[in-house]
This record gives structure tokens, C-alpha cells and sequence, in this order.
């Protein structure tokens, strides 16, 4: 009725979708950081599409399956050994009990996501099972896994095996990845010039993104509009009285890093954000490694709520083509 | 020559600190498990240990160079 975990490579959490609707509370929506990856990796071994799975960042964990199962591995580029023998990502497999699943090196991307049949049954807090370590919400006592951990898989359907995404349907970040962003309320905090700027320049992923927050170096410094400081807010001009963070704004402290908040970041604070990346490139976010190029993409609401229908069609298509 | 490789993308360093020595020179003796650098990513320090015993070679990852997975960082004699 389990998976144990022989290595337990980097940070590697349960996850599901989240946990929307505790925002306003401090508690993040948390869950996969790439949940169109999570999504088709339970479509592929027949779970609901909100099942939780495992993510693993940059290392992939050592895993033996203590029943027969069916497992698919989604999101980044990562070679894997059933037993020594190879399988191929974004595909269901069959794996029989005592069967051990490792990884090699990570090629691309930065985020495997491992979906079991059954979905993994670890008790969920405030309606999810994603882990936000933080808060010791979710997973396994609230953390990531670590070695010796048993994880219960709940009862699947062993008929899914087989099936595999074809390469059109499935995501990735290109080189350099490209960030749509919408400009937010206090994008007139920025002078013309460093609004242009900050679409103009390359920056690059600095290695301490993480689930909470992604942060980006390399670029211009922005400069701010002249101001009288408001009463509430700090002296810095990238400072605001406290307000509410959006899943995607972007905050730049200093006016040097932009930080693009993301699954685990915090709901609000002192510093303004220039914007937010739209919802449907959140996901190529989570498949970026430290030191690789983004760029950042002016876009508006018709041209993000466009993109979002585009996302959904292809999630669509994958579910038409492997129902 | 046997090649020792990042396990993982980040931030190689040679030293457990940087006013330290690094973990090994040209010549030292390794054992299987021995550190020999660290990657850093996600403000976290992953230990690079060496799978096979030898002698210590060179680094061929720069102290401080952003590495990839699987890059090779520094070479053993076994």
C-alpha cells in the first residue's frame, strides 16, 4: 500500500493543486509549481487530475513500490531506471511491488512530478495534501520527504499503463524562456525609462529561487518616480504601506531583483510590485534551473486571458486523446 | 581518471567556508564518500561526496562557477 522512499533527492514534496482559500490568512495556495506537469501526470496513470503526487526539484529520489502500481513522470527532462531498465517521461508505466524507481541527471527543466495510480493518501490539512514546510501543513508531518519515509498510495485503476503524451502537448520553457507579464497598479511608480528597461534587459534565474519565490539578477536597476513618502511606508522609493501579493506579482526590493512570488510565497507586505507574470506561464517558472535566461513580455488582459484559454485547450486535448 | 559530477544544478564552491582550505588538494588520498565541494541552490548547501576512493587530481569547476547537473567538477585518480 506504499512507496518507500530509499533517497529522497532534494526537497522532494507531496503536492496536489493546492490549497486555495486561506490567502487572505497568511497560508499560501501552495501545490505543484508546475500543475499543468502534475495535472497530466495523473491523467496518465488515471487519477483525478487534483490527486497528489510527489515533486522532486533538480535530483530525482530513489523510490521501491511496495504493491503494483502504474507511475508516469512529467515536467522536466530527467532519464529514469525501473530495476536498471529505462522509461521514458511524460508516459504511464506498470510497476510491480518491490520494483525500485532512480533518476540520472537532470537534462532540462527543473521539476519532475511522479504520479502513482491512487493518488498518494497522506492526510490532507485544509482540504490538501500539498506540503508547505513552513507552516507544517500537508505531506508527511507538514515536510518534505527524507530517507525511510513511508508514503500510502491509495487503491488505482491498473489499466492506464501505455499511454503516452505526444511531445506537441507537453511544456516547457524555450531559451531564453519567455515571461508574460501584466503591469499592475504600481507600475506608475516606475519612471519610462526603467519600465522599458526592465522589458528590454536579459535577466537570469539567481540560484535561491525556490518555491516561494523566484528571484532574477543581471538586469538594470529600476528607477523610481520622485515621491513624498506616504505615511506607513518605509523610506526605499520600492517601498508601499503594507498590501496584498497576488500568486505571480513581481516585487523588486531595491528596485534591483525582481522577485516573482509563487505556490509558498507570502500575501502581502511593504514592497510595491511592478506587475504579475500571467497565470499561464506560471507553470514554465516552476521548470526553470538557477543561472538560465528569461525575458520578460509585456502583455495585456485580452492578450492573458487569451493565453490562458490556450492552456486550457491543450489540457483539454490531452485529456480527449488519452481518455 | 575518474570524474566526480554535480549532482545538481547551482553554485560550486571548494571550500567548506570561504576562509577555509579546500576540502582537497592534488595528491590527497579520497575515500568513497569523501566531500569534495559543495553546490549551492535554493539558499541550501548540497555536500558533492565522491562515490569511488583515489587520489585527488584538480577541480576542473571554478570556486564560485555556476554549474549544471552532471558537469564534471573536479577529477580523482582511482
Amino acid at each position: 500500500m506504499a512507496l518507500k522512499i530509499n533517497k529522497p533527492g532534494l526537497s522532494t514534496s507531496v503536492q496536489d493543486l493546492g490549497r486555495p482559500g486561506y490567502f487572505h490568512l497568511g497560508i499560501p495556495i501552495g501545490g505543484a509549481m508546475d500543475r499543468f506537469a502534475m495535472r497530466v501526470a495523473n491523467i496518465l496513470v488515471g487519477n483525478p487530475e487534483d490527486a497528489a503526487g510527489l515533486e522532486a526539484v533538480f535530483m530525482g529520489p530513489e523510490i521501491e513500490f511496495a504493491k503494483d502500481c502504474v507511475v508516469a513522470v512529467t515536467g522536466a527532462e530527467m532519464p529514469m531506471t525501473l530495476d536498471g531498465e529505462a522509461k521514458e517521461g511524460w508516459s504511464s508505466f506498470s510497476v510491480k511491488a518491490g520494483q525500485k524507481l532512480g533518476f540520472g541527471f537532470l537534462k532540462s527543466g527543473a521539476r519532475i512530478y511522479i504520479a502513482v495510480s491512487g493518488g498518494i493518501a497522506t492526510e490532507p490539512d485544509l482540504g490538501s495534501r500539498s506540503t508547505y514546510p513552513i507552516g507544517a501543513l500537508g505531506g508527511i508531518e507538514g515536510r518534505t520527504i527524507t530517507e525511510g519515509d513511508i508514503i500510502p498510495v491509495g487503491n488505482g485503476d491498473p489499466s492506464s499503463a501505455g499511454q503516452t503524451v505526444a511531445s506537441r502537448l507537453r511544456r516547457g520553457p524555450g531559451k531564453p524562456a519567455a515571461l508574460r507579464v501584466l503591469p499592475g497598479l504600481y507600475w506608475n511608480r516606475l519612471t519610462e525609462a526603467a519600465q522599458n528597461g526592465f522589458f528590454e534587459d536579459i535577466w537570469t534565474v539567481a540560484p535561491e529561487a525556490d518555491r516561494m519565490g523566484y528571484r532574477f539578477k543581471g538586469g538594470r536597476a529600476l528607477e523610481f518616480v520622485e515621491r513624498e513618502q506616504p505615511f506607513g511606508a518605509g523610506a526605499d522609493p520600492s517601498n508601499i504601506v503594507d498590501g496584498c501579493y497576488s500568486y505571480g506579482s513581481i516585487q523588486v526590493p531595491g528596485g534591483t531583483e525582481p522577485i516573482v512570488l509563487h505556490r509558498d510565497a507570502v500575501s502581502g507586505g511593504g514592497y510595491f510590485t511592478l506587475g504579475a507574470i500571467i497565470s499561464a506561464d506560471m507553470d514554465l517558472i516552476g521548470q526553470l534551473q538557477p543561472n538560465t535566461s528569461v525575458k520578460f513580455v509585456k502583455v495585456d488582459m485580452e492578450q492573458a486571458l487569451n493565453a490562458r484559454n490556450e492552456r486550457r485547450a491543450m489540457l483539454r486535448q490531452i485529456r480527449e486523446e488519452l481518455a | 581518471m575518474a570524474d566526480i559530477q554535480s549532482p545538481l544544478p547551482g553554485t560550486f564552491y571548494h571550500r567548506p567556508a570561504p576562509e577555509d582550505e579546500p576540502f582537497k588538494s592534488e595528491g590527497d588520498g579520497v575515500s568513497a564518500g569523501d566531500t569534495i565541494g559543495l553546490v549551492e541552490v535554493m539558499k541550501t548547501f548540497i555536500d558533492v561526496k565522491s562515490e569511488i576512493a583515489g587520489t585527488f587530481k584538480a577541480y576542473v569547476a571554478e570556486d564560485g562557477a555556476p554549474v549544471t547537473a552532471g558537469e564534471t567538477l573536479a577529477r580523482l585518480k582511482p
